[in-house]
C-alpha cells in the first residue's frame, strides 16, 4: 500500500538536482535564468531578489508606513507575504498595513475580503477596508445598473486608484506597494505602444510612481515574474482568491496578455526584454509632461478642474453617465486615439496603470 | 490507472468549482502508456465542463496554465511527453485570474 506521498516516489526523468545547492531534487524552471532549482532555493532567490530591488531602488526608508495594496488575489497576497518576511529579516523598520478596497460587487468581493481578513490575521499586518459607498456615494453594482456593463471599466480603474489613495491618506500612510508583476508591466508596455502613448509608456516602467504626489506608489514585483509568484503561493499554500471579476469584458488587454504569454512559452526572457524596451524608450522621448494640478473638487491630484472621478461622478449623479467616458483629453496635449472595436460605445480606460477588473490588483 | 487531478486559480470554474478529482484514466490497451497529453484530452472531454480555451489551447495547456506532477514543474519531467504512473498528483493553475 502506498503511503499517499507521491513526491516521495522516485519519478522518470525527474531525478534532476536543483542547480544552485546541487543536494534536493529540483521543483520547477525559472523563467527568468531557465534554471532548475529545489523549493527551498527557490523561496531563497525569489525573496532576495524582491530584497535587492528594494535595496537598489531605495523604495523604503525606516520608520515609513507603508500601505499593502491587498486585493485577497495571488499578487497583493505574496507582495503582502514576502513584504512582512523582508521587512522583519532585513529590518526596514516599516509599519505595514493591508489596504482593502470594497467595490460593492455582490458576491465578488464577499469572498475575497473573506480572504483578505485571513490574511491579516496569518501575516500579522493590520486591515483597513475602504468602501465605494463611503467614498463615492455609489457601489459598482449600481454603478453598472445605471450604465451598463459596457463602460465600467472606466469605472473600476478611476475609481480603484482613487479609493487607494484616499484610504491610504485617511491612515497616514507614507507610501503604497502595489503587486503589480513583470507579466502587468510588460503587457501594460505593449498597450501603450499599440496606443502610441508615448508619456505613459516611458512613467509605466517606473518602480516608482507619484512621488510628486502625496502619497508614492511602488511596486516590489517589477521583475517578479508571474509563475514565480504563482509558485510561490502554491508551495508555501498561501491562501488567495481568484476569480473572474462578473463586469470584466476588457478584451484588447486579454489579447495582450496573452499574447505575452505566448511570447513567454517561446522565450520566457521576453518579458524582461519588454520592460527594458520601455524604459529605454523613455531616454529618447521628449515629449512634454503634463502640468499637475488637483481637483477643485476632491484635492486629488489631476490635470484638469474637476479630476476624472470627481468628473464621473458628476455624470451619474446629474443621470448623465456617459460623462467623463469617450474622448479622454490627452494629458500630455496630444490626442488619445479611443479604441472602437466591436462596438462604437466601448472605450478603453484610459489608464493602463489600472488592470482590468478581472484582475483586481489595482 | 488511478490520478488525482487538482484544479487552482480560477480553473476550478471550468469543472463545477470542484478542485480536487479523483479519476481513472484507461490507457489504451496496447497503446504507449498515458502520457500527459492524452491525459490533458482526456480531462478536457471529460472535467472541463466549460470555455475549454481558458484550459487548453491546440494540443497543450493555455499559456499562462502552470502543471505540476507530484508537485514538480512538468517543464522539467518532459512537458507533453511525460509518462504518468498509477497515484500521480497532478495539479493545473491558472496565472490568468484574478490578482
Ligand atoms: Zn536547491
Ligand atoms: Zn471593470
Ligand atoms: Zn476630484
Amino acid at each position: 500500500m502506498e503511503d499517499g506521498n507521491a513526491s516521495a516516489r522516485p519519478r522518470r526523468a525527474t531525478g534532476r538536482l536543483c542547480s544552485i545547492c546541487n543536494q534536493r531534487k529540483a521543483a520547477l524552471k525559472r523563467p527568468k535564468t531557465l534554471e532548475q532549482i529545489c523549493r527551498e532555493c527557490f523561496y531563497s532567490v525569489f525573496e532576495d531578489e524582491i530584497h535587492s530591488v528594494i535595496v537598489d531602488n531605495n523604495l523604503f526608508r525606516p520608520g515609513e508606513r507603508v500601505a499593502v495594496a491587498a486585493s485577497g488575489g495571488k499578487d497583493s497576497t505574496v507582495l503582502a507575504y514576502v513584504m512582512s518576511q523582508l521587512n522583519c529579516r532585513h529590518n526596514y523598520g516599516l509599519d505595514l498595513f493591508l489596504l482593502s478596497v470594497d467595490e460593492g460587487i455582490t458576491g465578488y468581493r464577499d469572498d475575497s475580503l473573506e480572504t483578505v481578513k485571513r490574511n491579516e490575521i496569518e501575516y500579522g499586518l493590520p486591515l483597513k477596508v475602504v468602501s465605494y459607498k463611503d467614498l463615492y456615494g455609489w457601489t459598482m453594482d449600481e454603478i453598472v445598473k445605471t450604465i451598463g456593463l459596457k463602460n465600467n471599466c472606466t469605472f473600476c480603474g478611476v475609481f480603484r486608484r482613487q479609493a487607494l489613495d484616499r484610504g491610504a491618506a485617511l491612515m497616514e500612510a507614507d507610501k503604497i506597494v502595489t503587486g503589480h508583476n513583470a507579466d502587468d508591466i510588460a503587457e501594460t508596455v505593449l498597450l501603450n505602444i499599440l496606443r502610441g502613448d508615448i508619456a505613459r509608456l516611458s512613467r509605466c516602467t517606473f518602480i516608482t510612481t507619484g512621488e510628486d504626489g502625496p502619497i508614492p506608489r511602488c511596486k516590489p514585483f517589477k521583475y517578479s515574474y508571474e509563475k514565480e509568484i504563482v509558485m510561490y503561493a502554491y508551495f508555501k499554500k498561501l491562501d488567495y482568491f481568484s476569480t473572474e471579476c462578473i463586469y470584466s469584458p476588457n478584451a484588447y488587454r486579454g489579447f495582450a496578455r496573452e499574447f505575452i504569454k505566448d511570447l513567454e512559452r517561446i522565450r520566457p526572457r521576453a518579458i524582461l526584454d519588454i520592460i527594458k524596451s520601455g524604459e529605454n524608450f523613455r531616454i529618447a522621448t521628449s515629449t512634454k509632461m503634463p502640468e499637475q494640478g488637483t481637483c477643485v473638487r476632491c484635492g486629488y491630484i489631476s490635470s484638469q478642474k474637476l479630476c476624472k472621478a470627481c468628473l464621473l461622478l458628476e455624470g451619474l449623479n446629474r443621470g448623465l453617465p456617459k460623462l467623463g467616458i469617450g474622448r479622454t483629453r490627452g494629458s500630455n496635449g496630444v490626442k488619445k486615439h479611443v479604441e472602437h472595436r466591436n462596438s462604437n460605445t466601448e472605450v478603453s480606460d484610459s489608464n493602463l496603470e489600472s488592470k482590468q477588473c478581472g484582475t483586481l490588483n489595482f | 490507472m488511478h490520478l488525482t487531478l487538482e484544479f487552482g486559480g480560477g480553473l476550478e470554474l471550468l469543472c463545477g468549482s470542484v478542485k480536487t478529482h479523483s479519476v481513472d484514466v484507461k490507457s489504451e490497451p496496447g497503446e504507449h502508456e498515458l502520457k500527459m497529453r492524452d491525459l490533458l484530452s482526456w480531462t478536457k472531454s471529460n472535467l472541463i465542463k466549460e470555455r475549454p480555451e481558458m484550459f487548453m489551447k491546440g494540443n497543450t495547456v493555455r499559456p499562462g496554465v502552470l502543471v505540476l506532477i507530484n508537485d514538480c514543474d512538468w517543464e522539467l519531467c518532459g512537458g507533453l511527453d511525460t509518462e504518468l504512473e498509477e497515484k500521480d498528483v497532478v495539479v493545473f493553475i491558472s496565472t490568468l485570474h484574478g490578482g
